[in-house]
Protein backbone atom coordinates (compact mmCIF):
# COMPACT_ATOMS: atom_id res chain seq x y z
CA UNK A 1 0.00 0.00 0.00
CA UNK A 2 1.81 2.96 -1.02
CA UNK A 3 1.79 6.28 0.66
CA UNK A 4 2.50 9.57 -1.43
CA UNK A 5 2.84 12.85 0.11
CA UNK A 6 4.02 16.38 -1.38
CA UNK A 7 5.44 18.61 1.29
CA UNK A 8 6.62 22.03 1.17
CA UNK A 9 6.77 21.90 -3.01
CA UNK A 10 7.50 24.91 -5.18
CA UNK A 11 7.91 24.76 -8.69
CA UNK A 12 9.34 27.47 -11.19
CA UNK A 13 9.91 27.35 -14.99
CA UNK A 14 12.48 29.98 -15.40
CA UNK A 15 10.64 33.08 -13.58
CA UNK A 16 7.24 32.00 -13.09
CA UNK A 17 6.26 30.35 -10.30
CA UNK A 18 3.90 27.87 -11.01
CA UNK A 19 3.70 25.74 -7.87
CA UNK A 20 3.44 27.84 -4.62
CA UNK A 21 4.00 25.60 -1.25
CA UNK A 22 1.46 23.01 -1.61
CA UNK A 23 1.80 20.22 0.79
CA UNK A 24 -0.65 16.91 0.60
CA UNK A 25 -0.83 13.77 1.52
CA UNK A 26 -2.68 11.00 -0.32
CA UNK A 27 -4.99 7.93 1.15
CA UNK A 28 -3.73 4.52 -0.16
CA UNK A 29 -6.94 2.78 -2.29
CA UNK A 30 -8.65 6.12 -2.72
CA UNK A 31 -9.10 8.43 -6.00
CA UNK A 32 -8.11 11.92 -6.05
CA UNK A 33 -9.33 14.61 -8.31
CA UNK A 34 -7.14 17.63 -8.94
CA UNK A 35 -9.43 20.39 -10.51
CA UNK A 36 -9.05 23.99 -10.99
CA UNK A 37 -8.56 26.54 -14.81
CA UNK A 38 -6.34 25.76 -17.13
CA UNK A 39 -2.98 27.05 -16.34
CA UNK A 40 -3.74 26.23 -12.78
CA UNK A 41 -0.79 23.92 -11.97
CA UNK A 42 -2.92 20.97 -11.64
CA UNK A 43 -0.82 18.85 -14.34
CA UNK A 44 2.44 20.26 -13.25
CA UNK A 45 2.11 18.86 -10.03
CA UNK A 46 0.42 15.66 -11.38
CA UNK A 47 3.82 15.06 -13.28
CA UNK A 48 5.80 15.38 -9.90
CA UNK A 49 4.90 12.35 -8.94
CA UNK A 50 6.84 10.57 -11.53
CA UNK A 51 9.61 12.86 -12.57
CA UNK A 52 7.62 13.69 -15.79
CA UNK A 53 8.96 17.42 -15.32
CA UNK A 54 12.74 17.01 -14.88
CA UNK A 55 13.69 17.58 -18.98
CA UNK A 56 11.33 20.95 -18.95
CA UNK A 57 13.51 24.09 -19.35
CA UNK A 58 14.23 25.76 -16.70
CA UNK A 59 12.40 23.51 -14.29
CA UNK A 60 13.34 24.20 -10.40
CA UNK A 61 11.80 22.06 -8.01
CA UNK A 62 11.89 22.68 -4.49
CA UNK A 63 10.19 20.64 -1.52
CA UNK A 64 9.97 16.55 -1.32
CA UNK A 65 7.44 14.00 -2.93
CA UNK A 66 7.67 11.29 -1.32
CA UNK A 67 6.48 7.32 -2.29
CA UNK A 68 6.50 5.05 0.90
CA UNK A 69 8.68 7.53 2.67
CA UNK A 70 11.30 8.35 0.24
CA UNK A 71 12.04 11.41 -1.43
CA UNK A 72 12.04 10.53 -5.02
CA UNK A 73 14.03 13.85 -6.36
CA UNK A 74 17.15 13.07 -3.75
CA UNK A 75 20.37 12.20 -5.61
CA UNK A 76 20.65 8.51 -6.68
CA UNK A 77 17.18 7.61 -6.80
CA UNK A 78 16.91 5.52 -10.09
CA UNK A 79 14.25 6.60 -11.99
CA UNK A 80 12.91 3.42 -13.57
CA UNK A 81 12.13 2.54 -10.38
CA UNK A 82 9.82 5.83 -9.52
CA UNK A 83 8.55 4.96 -12.89
CA UNK A 84 7.60 1.33 -11.85
CA UNK A 85 6.00 3.07 -9.00
CA UNK A 86 3.92 5.81 -10.46
CA UNK A 87 2.71 4.50 -13.65
CA UNK A 88 0.95 7.43 -15.81
CA UNK A 89 -1.47 7.75 -18.34
CA UNK A 90 -2.44 10.65 -20.59
CA UNK A 91 -4.94 12.69 -22.04
CA UNK A 92 -4.61 10.61 -25.25
CA UNK A 93 -4.42 6.93 -25.92
CA UNK A 94 -0.40 7.09 -26.95
CA UNK A 95 -0.31 3.21 -27.77
CA UNK A 96 3.12 2.07 -29.37
CA UNK A 97 3.25 1.44 -32.97
CA UNK A 98 3.35 -2.24 -31.73
CA UNK A 99 0.87 -5.35 -31.52
CA UNK A 100 -1.44 -5.40 -28.06
CA UNK A 101 0.75 -8.12 -26.60
CA UNK A 102 3.61 -5.84 -27.20
CA UNK A 103 2.13 -2.79 -25.97
CA UNK A 104 1.57 -4.42 -22.55
CA UNK A 105 4.48 -6.42 -22.56
CA UNK A 106 6.87 -2.97 -23.23
CA UNK A 107 7.80 -1.97 -19.58
CA UNK A 108 8.33 -5.30 -18.53
CA UNK A 109 10.91 -6.48 -21.25
CA UNK A 110 12.23 -2.85 -20.85
CA UNK A 111 12.89 -3.86 -17.49
CA UNK A 112 14.79 -6.97 -18.55
CA UNK A 113 12.14 -9.76 -18.10
CA UNK A 114 11.61 -11.49 -21.13
CA UNK A 115 10.26 -14.75 -20.09
CA UNK A 116 7.57 -15.83 -22.52
CA UNK A 117 5.51 -17.54 -19.95
CA UNK A 118 5.92 -15.04 -17.27
CA UNK A 119 5.06 -12.10 -19.54
CA UNK A 120 2.22 -13.86 -21.33
CA UNK A 121 0.50 -14.37 -17.60
CA UNK A 122 0.83 -10.50 -16.66
CA UNK A 123 -0.37 -9.47 -20.07
CA UNK A 124 -3.37 -11.08 -19.42
CA UNK A 125 -3.38 -10.24 -15.90
CA UNK A 126 -3.13 -6.34 -16.88
CA UNK A 127 -5.56 -6.85 -20.02
CA UNK A 128 -8.00 -8.10 -17.38
CA UNK A 129 -7.33 -5.34 -14.69
CA UNK A 130 -7.82 -2.95 -17.59
CA UNK A 131 -11.45 -4.62 -18.51
CA UNK A 132 -10.19 -5.50 -21.75
CA UNK A 133 -9.41 -8.93 -21.96
CA UNK A 134 -12.37 -9.93 -23.66
CA UNK A 135 -12.18 -8.00 -26.13
CA UNK A 136 -8.74 -8.73 -27.33
CA UNK A 137 -7.54 -12.14 -26.15
CA UNK A 138 -7.84 -13.37 -29.70
CA UNK A 139 -6.29 -10.45 -31.07
CA UNK A 140 -3.13 -10.05 -29.35
CA UNK A 141 -1.16 -9.78 -32.43
CA UNK A 142 -3.17 -7.18 -33.82
CA UNK A 143 -1.54 -3.45 -33.78
CA UNK A 144 -2.82 -1.62 -31.09
CA UNK A 145 -3.68 1.35 -33.56
CA UNK A 146 -6.22 -0.69 -35.01
CA UNK A 147 -8.10 -0.49 -31.12
CA UNK A 148 -10.67 2.72 -31.12
CA UNK A 149 -10.16 5.30 -29.07
CA UNK A 150 -11.93 3.54 -25.82
CA UNK A 151 -10.01 0.75 -26.66
CA UNK A 152 -6.51 2.41 -27.02
CA UNK A 153 -6.78 4.24 -23.96
CA UNK A 154 -7.29 1.38 -21.66
CA UNK A 155 -4.43 -0.57 -23.33
CA UNK A 156 -3.13 2.59 -22.17
CA UNK A 157 -3.96 1.72 -18.34
CA UNK A 158 -3.25 -1.90 -19.03
CA UNK A 159 0.64 -1.06 -20.14
CA UNK A 160 0.33 1.58 -17.17
CA UNK A 161 -0.72 -1.77 -14.90
CA UNK A 162 1.97 -4.41 -15.96
CA UNK A 163 4.61 -3.03 -14.49
CA UNK A 164 2.74 -3.11 -11.20
CA UNK A 165 2.86 0.07 -9.94
CA UNK A 166 1.05 0.92 -7.17
CA UNK A 167 0.42 4.83 -7.87
CA UNK A 168 -1.58 5.58 -10.99
CA UNK A 169 -1.62 9.50 -12.10
CA UNK A 170 -4.16 10.11 -14.86
CA UNK A 171 -4.01 13.54 -16.53
CA UNK A 172 -7.42 14.12 -18.18
CA UNK A 173 -7.48 10.28 -19.69
CA UNK A 174 -11.14 10.64 -20.91
CA UNK A 175 -11.83 13.99 -22.09
CA UNK A 176 -10.77 12.51 -25.66
CA UNK A 177 -13.74 9.81 -25.23
CA UNK A 178 -17.06 9.30 -26.25
CA UNK A 179 -19.16 8.46 -23.50
CA UNK A 180 -19.59 5.42 -23.58
CA UNK A 181 -15.70 4.82 -23.36
CA UNK A 182 -15.43 7.51 -21.03
CA UNK A 183 -17.76 5.26 -18.51
CA UNK A 184 -16.34 2.58 -19.41
CA UNK A 185 -12.77 4.31 -18.18
CA UNK A 186 -14.09 5.58 -15.10
CA UNK A 187 -16.07 2.35 -14.09
CA UNK A 188 -12.25 0.70 -14.48
CA UNK A 189 -11.42 3.28 -12.30
CA UNK A 190 -13.81 2.56 -9.17
CA UNK A 191 -12.66 -1.30 -9.63
CA UNK A 192 -9.00 -0.40 -9.66
CA UNK A 193 -8.70 1.57 -6.34
CA UNK A 194 -9.26 -1.58 -4.65
CA UNK A 195 -5.33 -2.07 -5.47
CA UNK A 196 -3.71 1.21 -6.56
CA UNK A 197 -3.85 4.43 -4.95
CA UNK A 198 -5.17 6.98 -8.54
CA UNK A 199 -4.68 10.58 -8.93
CA UNK A 200 -6.40 12.24 -11.72
CA UNK A 201 -6.73 15.47 -13.66
CA UNK A 202 -9.74 16.15 -14.53
CA UNK A 203 -11.80 19.38 -16.16
CA UNK A 204 -14.68 17.84 -16.31
CA UNK A 205 -16.61 18.62 -12.59
CA UNK A 206 -19.20 15.59 -13.21
CA UNK A 207 -16.34 13.03 -13.47
CA UNK A 208 -14.71 14.48 -10.39
CA UNK A 209 -17.51 14.41 -8.74
CA UNK A 210 -18.53 10.63 -10.10
CA UNK A 211 -15.41 8.58 -9.25
CA UNK A 212 -12.89 10.69 -7.08
CA UNK A 213 -13.17 9.81 -2.75
CA UNK A 214 -10.97 13.41 -2.57
CA UNK A 215 -10.84 16.53 -4.81
CA UNK A 216 -8.18 19.17 -4.63
CA UNK A 217 -9.01 22.54 -6.40
CA UNK A 218 -5.96 24.61 -7.41
CA UNK A 219 -6.07 28.20 -9.07
CA UNK A 220 -2.83 30.38 -9.87
CA UNK A 221 -0.36 27.49 -8.42
CA UNK A 222 -1.95 27.39 -5.46
CA UNK A 223 -4.00 24.77 -3.18
CA UNK A 224 -6.92 26.49 -2.33
CA UNK A 225 -8.96 23.49 -0.85
CA UNK A 226 -8.47 19.79 -0.57
CA UNK A 227 -11.41 17.68 0.82
CA UNK A 228 -13.52 14.86 0.44
CA UNK A 229 -15.58 15.32 -2.88
CA UNK A 230 -19.02 15.49 -1.12
CA UNK A 231 -18.04 18.41 1.10
CA UNK A 232 -16.08 20.10 -2.35
CA UNK A 233 -19.14 19.94 -4.47
CA UNK A 234 -21.92 20.64 -1.70
CA UNK A 235 -20.60 22.51 0.52
CA UNK A 236 -16.90 24.12 0.03
CA UNK A 237 -15.00 25.55 2.44
CA UNK A 238 -13.41 27.98 0.11
CA UNK A 239 -15.56 30.80 -1.57
CA UNK A 240 -12.70 30.36 -4.40
CA UNK A 241 -13.57 26.67 -4.41
CA UNK A 242 -17.57 27.31 -4.84
CA UNK A 243 -16.74 30.25 -7.24
CA UNK A 244 -14.96 27.90 -9.24
CA UNK A 245 -17.74 25.25 -9.59
CA UNK A 246 -20.58 27.03 -10.03
CA UNK A 247 -18.91 28.72 -12.79
CA UNK A 248 -19.02 32.23 -11.29
CA UNK A 249 -15.23 32.83 -11.76
CA UNK A 250 -13.97 36.03 -12.89
CA UNK B 1 -21.68 29.11 -17.62
CA UNK B 2 -22.11 31.36 -14.52
CA UNK B 3 -24.63 33.55 -16.31
CA UNK B 4 -26.67 30.25 -17.24
CA UNK B 5 -26.81 28.49 -14.03
CA UNK B 6 -27.17 31.96 -12.12
CA UNK B 7 -30.64 33.12 -14.37
CA UNK B 8 -31.77 29.27 -13.95
CA UNK B 9 -31.42 29.30 -10.14
CA UNK B 10 -33.15 32.88 -10.32
CA UNK B 11 -36.18 32.04 -12.37
CA UNK B 12 -36.77 28.89 -9.61
CA UNK B 13 -36.31 31.32 -6.53
CA UNK B 14 -38.71 34.12 -8.24
CA UNK B 15 -41.29 31.39 -9.14
CA UNK B 16 -41.12 29.90 -5.38
CA UNK B 17 -41.34 33.32 -4.12
CA UNK B 18 -44.63 34.53 -6.32
CA UNK B 19 -45.88 30.56 -4.90
CA UNK B 20 -44.93 31.77 -1.45
CA UNK B 21 -46.68 34.97 -1.25
CA UNK B 22 -49.63 33.03 -2.97
CA UNK B 23 -49.52 30.53 0.28
CA UNK B 24 -49.65 33.68 2.10
CA UNK B 25 -52.65 34.98 0.94
CA UNK B 26 -54.67 32.21 0.93
CA UNK B 27 -54.02 31.52 4.42
CA UNK B 28 -55.13 35.15 5.00
CA UNK B 29 -58.07 34.57 2.83
CA UNK B 30 -59.01 31.62 5.20
CA UNK B 31 -58.64 33.31 8.44
CA UNK B 32 -61.21 36.40 7.10
CA UNK B 33 -63.19 33.31 6.41
CA UNK B 34 -63.16 31.83 9.41
CA UNK B 35 -63.21 35.22 11.50
CA UNK B 36 -66.51 37.37 9.50
CA UNK B 37 -68.45 33.81 8.21
CA UNK B 38 -68.31 35.90 5.11
CA UNK B 39 -68.66 33.27 2.73
CA UNK B 40 -67.23 35.70 -0.32
CA UNK B 41 -63.65 34.98 -0.54
CA UNK B 42 -64.11 31.56 -0.66
CA UNK B 43 -64.55 31.07 -4.24
CA UNK B 44 -61.35 33.10 -4.69
CA UNK B 45 -59.89 30.78 -2.67
CA UNK B 46 -60.93 27.88 -4.48
CA UNK B 47 -59.97 29.26 -7.82
CA UNK B 48 -56.61 30.45 -5.90
CA UNK B 49 -55.60 26.45 -5.23
CA UNK B 50 -55.80 25.40 -8.60
CA UNK B 51 -52.69 28.28 -9.35
CA UNK B 52 -51.17 26.51 -6.09
CA UNK B 53 -50.93 23.22 -7.98
CA UNK B 54 -50.13 24.35 -10.84
CA UNK B 55 -46.94 26.41 -9.47
CA UNK B 56 -46.37 23.09 -7.67
CA UNK B 57 -46.60 21.11 -11.08
CA UNK B 58 -44.24 23.95 -12.63
CA UNK B 59 -41.68 24.36 -9.73
CA UNK B 60 -41.13 20.36 -9.60
CA UNK B 61 -40.67 20.52 -13.45
CA UNK B 62 -38.37 23.42 -13.63
CA UNK B 63 -35.89 21.97 -10.79
CA UNK B 64 -36.03 18.46 -12.28
CA UNK B 65 -34.67 20.21 -15.17
CA UNK B 66 -32.57 22.18 -13.74
CA UNK B 67 -31.14 19.20 -11.83
CA UNK B 68 -31.07 17.05 -15.30
CA UNK B 69 -29.80 20.09 -17.63
CA UNK B 70 -27.51 22.50 -15.71
CA UNK B 71 -25.75 19.78 -13.38
CA UNK B 72 -25.66 22.24 -10.18
CA UNK B 73 -23.35 22.24 -7.45
CA UNK B 74 -22.46 23.94 -3.95
CA UNK B 75 -25.10 26.50 -2.98
CA UNK B 76 -26.80 25.86 -7.01
CA UNK B 77 -27.33 21.89 -5.60
CA UNK B 78 -28.51 22.87 -1.97
CA UNK B 79 -30.72 25.61 -3.33
CA UNK B 80 -32.50 23.32 -5.69
CA UNK B 81 -32.40 20.24 -3.36
CA UNK B 82 -34.32 22.54 -1.11
CA UNK B 83 -36.18 24.61 -3.42
CA UNK B 84 -38.31 21.33 -4.40
CA UNK B 85 -39.26 19.93 -0.72
CA UNK B 86 -40.10 23.88 -0.05
CA UNK B 87 -42.54 23.34 -2.31
CA UNK B 88 -44.07 20.03 -1.71
CA UNK B 89 -44.37 21.59 1.79
CA UNK B 90 -45.75 25.14 0.50
CA UNK B 91 -48.17 22.94 -1.61
CA UNK B 92 -49.73 21.17 1.70
CA UNK B 93 -49.81 24.76 3.12
CA UNK B 94 -52.03 25.54 0.70
CA UNK B 95 -53.93 22.51 0.44
CA UNK B 96 -54.81 23.48 3.95
CA UNK B 97 -55.75 27.05 3.82
CA UNK B 98 -58.71 25.47 1.05
CA UNK B 99 -59.15 22.96 3.00
CA UNK B 100 -60.44 25.30 5.77
CA UNK B 101 -62.54 27.34 3.33
CA UNK B 102 -64.27 24.13 2.49
CA UNK B 103 -64.93 23.40 6.39
CA UNK B 104 -66.38 27.49 6.68
CA UNK B 105 -69.00 26.96 3.33
CA UNK B 106 -70.17 23.76 5.10
CA UNK B 107 -71.17 25.34 7.55
CA UNK B 108 -74.73 27.25 7.77
CA UNK B 109 -73.39 30.00 10.42
CA UNK B 110 -69.84 32.16 11.48
CA UNK B 111 -68.37 30.23 14.27
CA UNK B 112 -69.23 32.27 17.71
CA UNK B 113 -67.03 35.02 19.18
CA UNK B 114 -67.17 33.31 22.28
CA UNK B 115 -65.89 29.52 20.47
CA UNK B 116 -63.25 31.31 18.52
CA UNK B 117 -62.04 32.70 21.98
CA UNK B 118 -62.09 29.05 23.76
CA UNK B 119 -60.65 27.77 21.21
CA UNK B 120 -57.81 30.31 20.31
CA UNK B 121 -58.46 29.65 16.86
CA UNK B 122 -57.47 33.63 15.79
CA UNK B 123 -54.08 33.21 17.73
CA UNK B 124 -53.48 29.07 16.46
CA UNK B 125 -53.93 31.69 12.60
CA UNK B 126 -51.79 34.32 14.15
CA UNK B 127 -49.52 32.02 15.06
CA UNK B 128 -48.96 29.90 11.74
CA UNK B 129 -49.45 32.84 9.74
CA UNK B 130 -46.50 34.54 11.46
CA UNK B 131 -44.50 31.32 10.82
CA UNK B 132 -45.19 31.07 7.73
CA UNK B 133 -44.23 34.71 6.80
CA UNK B 134 -41.01 34.72 8.48
CA UNK B 135 -39.70 31.41 6.77
CA UNK B 136 -40.43 33.51 3.72
CA UNK B 137 -38.53 36.88 5.37
CA UNK B 138 -35.63 34.08 6.18
CA UNK B 139 -35.38 32.86 2.49
CA UNK B 140 -35.63 35.93 1.26
CA UNK B 141 -32.74 37.42 3.44
CA UNK B 142 -30.83 34.15 4.53
CA UNK B 143 -31.54 34.95 7.89
CA UNK B 144 -30.61 32.17 10.36
CA UNK B 145 -31.65 33.88 13.23
CA UNK B 146 -35.48 34.28 11.67
CA UNK B 147 -35.21 30.58 11.11
CA UNK B 148 -33.97 29.65 14.60
CA UNK B 149 -37.10 31.51 16.11
CA UNK B 150 -39.50 29.14 14.28
CA UNK B 151 -38.86 26.20 16.05
CA UNK B 152 -39.76 28.58 19.66
CA UNK B 153 -42.96 29.65 17.96
CA UNK B 154 -44.31 25.68 16.77
CA UNK B 155 -43.96 25.43 20.42
CA UNK B 156 -47.26 27.66 20.89
CA UNK B 157 -49.08 25.69 17.89
CA UNK B 158 -48.53 21.89 19.40
CA UNK B 159 -49.50 23.21 23.07
CA UNK B 160 -52.71 24.89 21.19
CA UNK B 161 -52.90 21.74 19.79
CA UNK B 162 -52.84 19.56 23.14
CA UNK B 163 -55.37 21.58 24.45
CA UNK B 164 -57.71 21.16 21.30
CA UNK B 165 -59.87 18.26 22.21
CA UNK B 166 -60.30 18.73 25.80
CA UNK B 167 -61.67 22.44 24.48
CA UNK B 168 -63.81 20.70 21.75
CA UNK B 169 -65.26 18.07 24.28
CA UNK B 170 -66.02 21.14 27.12
CA UNK B 171 -67.69 22.94 24.06
CA UNK B 172 -69.85 20.50 23.03
CA UNK B 173 -71.01 19.20 26.70
CA UNK B 174 -71.53 23.22 26.68
CA UNK B 175 -74.70 22.16 24.49
CA UNK B 176 -73.70 25.32 22.00
CA UNK B 177 -75.79 26.86 19.30
CA UNK B 178 -73.19 24.80 17.28
CA UNK B 179 -73.91 21.52 15.77
CA UNK B 180 -71.55 18.93 16.93
CA UNK B 181 -70.44 18.49 13.69
CA UNK B 182 -69.94 22.03 13.13
CA UNK B 183 -67.96 22.14 16.42
CA UNK B 184 -65.88 18.85 15.18
CA UNK B 185 -65.45 20.93 12.11
CA UNK B 186 -63.84 23.49 14.13
CA UNK B 187 -61.69 20.80 15.29
CA UNK B 188 -60.25 20.11 11.90
CA UNK B 189 -59.76 23.88 11.28
CA UNK B 190 -57.33 23.39 14.36
CA UNK B 191 -55.46 20.76 13.51
CA UNK B 192 -54.94 22.28 9.79
CA UNK B 193 -53.29 25.09 11.64
CA UNK B 194 -51.03 22.65 13.76
CA UNK B 195 -50.12 20.76 10.77
CA UNK B 196 -49.47 24.46 8.70
CA UNK B 197 -46.70 24.54 11.45
CA UNK B 198 -45.65 21.52 11.20
CA UNK B 199 -45.03 22.08 7.11
CA UNK B 200 -43.43 25.61 8.12
CA UNK B 201 -40.37 23.83 10.11
CA UNK B 202 -39.95 21.81 7.43
CA UNK B 203 -39.13 24.30 5.50
CA UNK B 204 -37.25 25.91 7.89
CA UNK B 205 -35.26 22.67 7.61
CA UNK B 206 -34.38 23.33 4.44
CA UNK B 207 -33.77 26.60 4.93
CA UNK B 208 -30.81 25.68 7.27
CA UNK B 209 -29.79 22.90 4.72
CA UNK B 210 -29.63 25.84 1.56
CA UNK B 211 -27.84 28.02 3.96
CA UNK B 212 -25.34 25.87 5.36
CA UNK B 213 -25.61 22.45 4.09
CA UNK B 214 -26.61 21.09 7.51
CA UNK B 215 -28.92 18.60 8.23
CA UNK B 216 -30.82 18.90 11.30
CA UNK B 217 -34.30 16.71 9.81
CA UNK B 218 -35.19 14.11 12.17
CA UNK B 219 -32.75 15.80 15.33
CA UNK B 220 -33.78 16.37 18.56
CA UNK B 221 -35.07 20.05 19.47
CA UNK B 222 -31.94 20.78 21.48
CA UNK B 223 -30.42 20.30 17.89
CA UNK B 224 -32.30 23.19 16.57
CA UNK B 225 -31.42 25.19 19.26
CA UNK B 226 -28.19 25.32 18.73
CA UNK B 227 -28.15 26.26 15.31
CA UNK B 228 -24.77 27.64 13.49
CA UNK B 229 -26.46 30.73 14.09
CA UNK B 230 -24.41 33.81 12.85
Amino acid sequence: MIQAEAKNINVWYGGFHALKNISMNFNPNTVTAFIGPSGCGKSTFLRLFNRMNDLIPNFRLEGEILLNGQNIYDKGVRLDEIRKQAGMVFQKPNPFPKSIYDNVAYGLRVNGNNNKTELDGIVENALRQAALWDEVKDVLKKSAMELSGGQQQRLCIARALAVQPQLILMDEPASALDPISTARVEELMLELKKNYTIIIVTHNLQQAGRISDYTAFFYLGELVEYNATEKIFLNPEKERTQNYITGRFG
Amino acid sequence: MAALIESNVNHLKETLVHMWQLIIAQMEKARQTVITGDKNLIPEIKFNEKRVDAFELKLDMDCENTLMLKNPVAVDLRFVVSALKINYNLERIGDYAHGIAKIMDKLNTAIPESVLEQTHLLEMFYTAQTMLQEAYDAFETMDRNKVKSLFETDKKLDRYDKESNAIIAGIIDGKPSLSTESVLDILLIMKKLERTGDHVLNIAEELVFYFDADTIKHSKLDKKDSLPII
